[in-house]
């Protein structure tokens, strides 16, 4: 059966304009095996499930199922071939039931009428067949995100889809539900069923895999047996050098308060609820306070209130002494306070500018950057020209490159190079390593201890449990709007953090240490 | 080459692909009308002003001084990521006010103009202040907006003021050069080398402003912001600037640009107001928005464009009416400049075909 090749993508080269995205990669996935797919941001995953899927066509290179050469020309041609995937941001109708979004797309229908009974005795059957729990009458917008991925992972097997694509599934998950999608997948396998796993968390490819298949610049650096090989082996491959895990960093020594929270209240934009309800707790220099929890219970609303970009209800946010709960996002970021937002594109980056018009962002104002109100593009020059050095923020053409150009992980970089350079008493830095490859992970980690080293304090929001573990010196767990529990990551297991942040557990949160 | 000039190049050549498609198309429109006399009809288009030597080319400069303003005006707006379609209305409440302070007040040109600006400016901000605060999307304010200042200036200028602007034996309002000549821009000239009677030194005027508008997107942080906030209207919040103010600045601009563009026409005494057939709102206003696309909002390319499109209106003018009907020249560089404009959309596929063709000559 070592032949026995469900998928293969053979010889893959896909060019784009002035780019290699895809530079001879082949891929070889086995009937009822799961393969992990693993490569570092802008390694070329999504371009190489693109053409498998139908959206792009391959420049070279052909596909085979079982052994025929197939052409994919649209995702239509994919479902053809019971081709199925989770994406990572579910493509789920919030206003429908658990199973009209199964059905959706197929329904079964008696004249002009669908007819449900059948589709919910299969989807019963298929759910009590691979363990999937879901209730079939639930509205998606009543159940839990793992529910959700339940659905979706149903929709493919309604759909008899034997290859199933699952896109950074467990982004979303808390530490439970991720064990239990684990056990899936290893159930769905265990069927016959062939998996392909994108991740880059090298922890879950050990543990669910059989075998990986590992992509470093577009290029195809080889397929391993996860039983032959090691994390680091897994991560050296994928970054081509040596990365460590484990965020070096001295104790921490707290000094005075920079910023107290007193019962900040925020109301939600799509519900009635407050998305933050009545929180309180203080960040002192030296510190790096992590607010942990599950996406959204209330990270981002408290983030957005806390630096101006949306009106809190009621409370008060004293910032250095003063009371700054009504200043403007100008007044606050001039009072000494950094953000590093969510979404690097909606708010991090004006991706149409270009690098060095974005380095002077939140600075511009400045007399250095402009007299009489004509900017000195000489001073921003130069400016941005010493940024891009002491950060190495690598882009085309420097300065001068738009940064819609540039690839996330630089993105990032010159954001955190921008905001870490203003000098400020308080960084705020929400989940600076979303979607980053490990190499730049340990290098953001590296400039929040740095700052922290140095006398600033740095309030962490982050929803990656390694993260929250490794650099943080206090967590903070928030849970639908309040703060549930205030934890020394020292002392404390991932299980346990996953329990609060579940909202299984809680105790007071002390309003200050 | 550095990578700016040769994007600056491939826009130029795709504004130019579009020209030449829109004019392809106008000339298959003749030949349909009048098959044996459109070559005839579509080489006097080409011409524009230059048939009619030295009238005609009088004529297409002035003309394309209040152009260029619309033009300005829709593409200062499009920069922030703003829809300015009310170019029409704010030129249009700019005529009143250029009449009223040129005929009733006795004011010098500059200060008629500077009204005129005032009157577009605060045609401009209405929309603006209702998009900042209550989120109503400008196009629609500035529609309605366009229609309330046409009947508003209808009816002042034929009952408002008893009457005193309107001139019962034309229909039409006074003639400036009869009856308020201290309001005439000053034509350094220009009429004598054009022979012509509304040539004036409107059209320096209008260059020098898109040459400042340039420097205001460009050079400046007021541009800076304003840009910004077209880009990424939560970015440029997340970076403190007050996007509100900034939109509603933006409209006012705008609105200022559109009425200096109507102080320009008529204080050069190209035309008269006539409120009881004006039912439709003027071309100049509208056009400013093909202006502004073949332009690519870029304030310098206003310039070019609008003394394209004014080019290709006058030599509409100059069709023969024996074959064809004077409407029909309307309709003929109607479809030249929408088509241009609206090519201009799918500028992306042109630069691209651009782009490949100098990708495969540098391959070989």
């Amino acid at each position: 059966m070592a032949n026995d090749y469900i998928i293969e993508m053979l010889n893959i080269t896909k060019e784009f304009p002035g780019i290699k995205a895809n530079d001879n990669v082949t891929l070889q996935l086995r009937r009822g095996e799961i393969h992990a797919l693993l490569g570092e941001n802008g390694a070329g995953k999504s371009t190489l499930m693109s053409i498998l899927f139908g959206l792009y066509q391959p420049t070279s290179g052909m596909i085979k199922m079982n052994g025929q050469e197939v052409h994919i020309n649209n995702p239509n041609d994919a479902n053809d071939l019971n081709i199925g995937m989770v994406h990572q941001h579910f493509k789920l109708v919030e206003c429908f039931s658990v199973l009209d979004n199964i059905v959706l797309g197929v329904e079964p229908t008696k004249g002009l009428f669908l007819e449900k009974k059948g589709a919910r005795e299969r989807v019963m059957a298929l759910s009590d067949k691979y363990g999937l729990k879901v209730d079939p009458d639930a509205l998606i917008s009543d159940i839990t995100v793992g529910m959700q991925q339940r659905t979706e992972i149903l929709k493919m097997l309604y759909r008899d889809n034997d290859v199933l694509i699952f896109d950074e599934p467990t982004a979303v998950l808390t530490p439970q539900e991720i064990e239990e999608l684990m056990k899936i997948m290893k159930n769905l396998a265990k069927e016959g069923k062939s998996i392909l796993f994108i991740t880059h968390k090298l922890n879950e490819i050990m543990e669910v895999a059989d075998r990986c298949t590992i992509l470093r610049k577009g290029k195809y650096i080889g397929t391993v047996d996860i039983k032959d090989t090691t994390k680091e082996e897994l991560s050296r491959m994928m970054v081509g050098r040596d990365v460590s895990f484990s965020v070096d960093k001295k104790p921490a020594q707290p000094g005075e308060t920079v910023l107290k929270v007193e019962h900040m209240t925020v109301p939600s934009k799509v519900h009635s609820n407050n998305a933050v309800k009545d929180i309180s707790f203080n960040v002192r220099r030296g510190e790096i306070v992590c607010i942990a929890g599950i996406d959204g219970n209330g990270q981002s609303e408290f983030v957005q209130a806390l630096t101006g970009l949306e009106k809190m209800s009621s409370g008060k946010l004293i910032f250095e002494g003063k009371d700054i709960t009504n200043a403007t996002i100008r007044e606050k970021s001039k009072a000494g306070m950094s953000h590093i937002p969510e979404d690097r594109h909606k708010h991090g980056l004006v991706l149409d500018y270009t690098l060095e018009q974005n380095m002077v962002l939140q600075r511009y104002w400045e007399p250095e950057f402009q007299k009489a109100g004509f900017i000195k593009n000489k001073a921003v020059r130069a400016y941005s020209d010493r940024l891009i050095e002491q950060y190495d923020v690598r882009s085309g053409q420097g300065s001068s490159t738009v940064v819609r150009s540039m690839s996330g992980g630089n993105q990032q970089k010159a954001i955190i190079a921008r905001e870490i350079d203003k000098d400020p008493e308080l960084l705020v830095a929400v989940q600076p390593t979303r979607g980053l490859d490990v190499g730049a992970i340990e290098y953001i980690h590296k400039q929040l201890v740095a700052q922290r080293d140095s006398g600033k304090a740095v309030l962490l929001v982050s929803l990656e449990l390694d993260e929250v573990m490794d650099v943080s010196d206090r967590i903070l767990v928030m849970y639908e709007g309040e703060l549930v529990g205030q934890l020394d990551p020292k002392q404390i297991t991932v299980e346990e953090l996953g329990l609060y942040m579940a909202g299984a557990k809680r105790d007071e949160v002390p309003a200050e240490v | 080459m550095n990578e700016k000039g040769k994007d600056v190049l491939l826009s130029i050549g795709a504004s130019l692909v579009c020209i030449v498609i829109g004019l392809v198309v106008g000339l298959l429109i003749l030949c349909c009308i009048n098959g044996e006399n459109a070559v005839d009809g579509f080489s006097r288009i080409l011409q524009g002003g230059f048939y009619l030597k030295p009238k005609g080319i009088g004529s297409e400069i002035t003309q394309a001084a209040p152009l260029i303003m619309t033009g300005l005006s829709v593409a200062f707006a499009f920069k922030t990521g703003l829809f300015n379609i009310g170019a029409a209305g704010q030129y249009t409440v700019g005529i009143f006010g250029a009449l009223y302070s040129a005929i009733i007040l006795g004011l010098p040109w500059y200060l008629c103009l500077l009204v005129a600006m005032i009157c577009g400016a605060v045609w401009g901000a209405v929309p603006g202040i209702f998009k900042a605060y209550f989120n109503v999307n400008e196009v629609i304010t500035s529609i309605m907006f366009n229609w309330i200042g046409l009947y508003l200036v209808n009816e002042l200028l034929y009952t408002g003021f008893g009457g005193a602007m309107y001139d019962q034996k034309t229909t039409r309002t006074y003639k400036l050069s009869a009856k308020a000549p201290q309001a005439l821009i000053p034509d350094a000239g220009l009429n004598s080398i054009f022979k012509t009677s509304s040539t004036t030194i409107a059209i320096f005027i209008a260059i020098i402003i898109a040459i400042i508008m340039y420097i205001i997107l460009n050079k400046t942080m007021f541009g800076y912001e304003l840009k910004a906030c077209g880009f990424n209207k939560d970015a440029a919040k997340y970076a403190g600037i007050n996007e509100k103010r900034n939109i509603i600045l933006s409209m006012t601009i705008a609105g200022a640009l559109a009425g200096i563009g109507a102080g320009l026409y008529f204080l050069s005494g190209a035309s008269e107001w006539n409120p009881q057939v004006a039912t439709a709102l003027p071309a100049i206003g509208f056009n400013g928005i093909p202006v502004a696309l073949l332009a690519m909002s870029n304030p310098i390319g206003v310039v070019f464009a609008a003394i394209f499109v004014a080019h290709i209106s006058v030599g509409g003018a100059y069709l023969p009416t024996k074959y064809f009907q004077p409407e029909i020249a309307d309709l003929i560089v109607a479809v030249i400049i929408y088509l241009c404009a609206f090519v201009m959309l799918f500028k992306g596929v042109v630069i691209n075909l651009l782009k490949k063709k100098h990708a495969d000559k540098e391959g070989k």
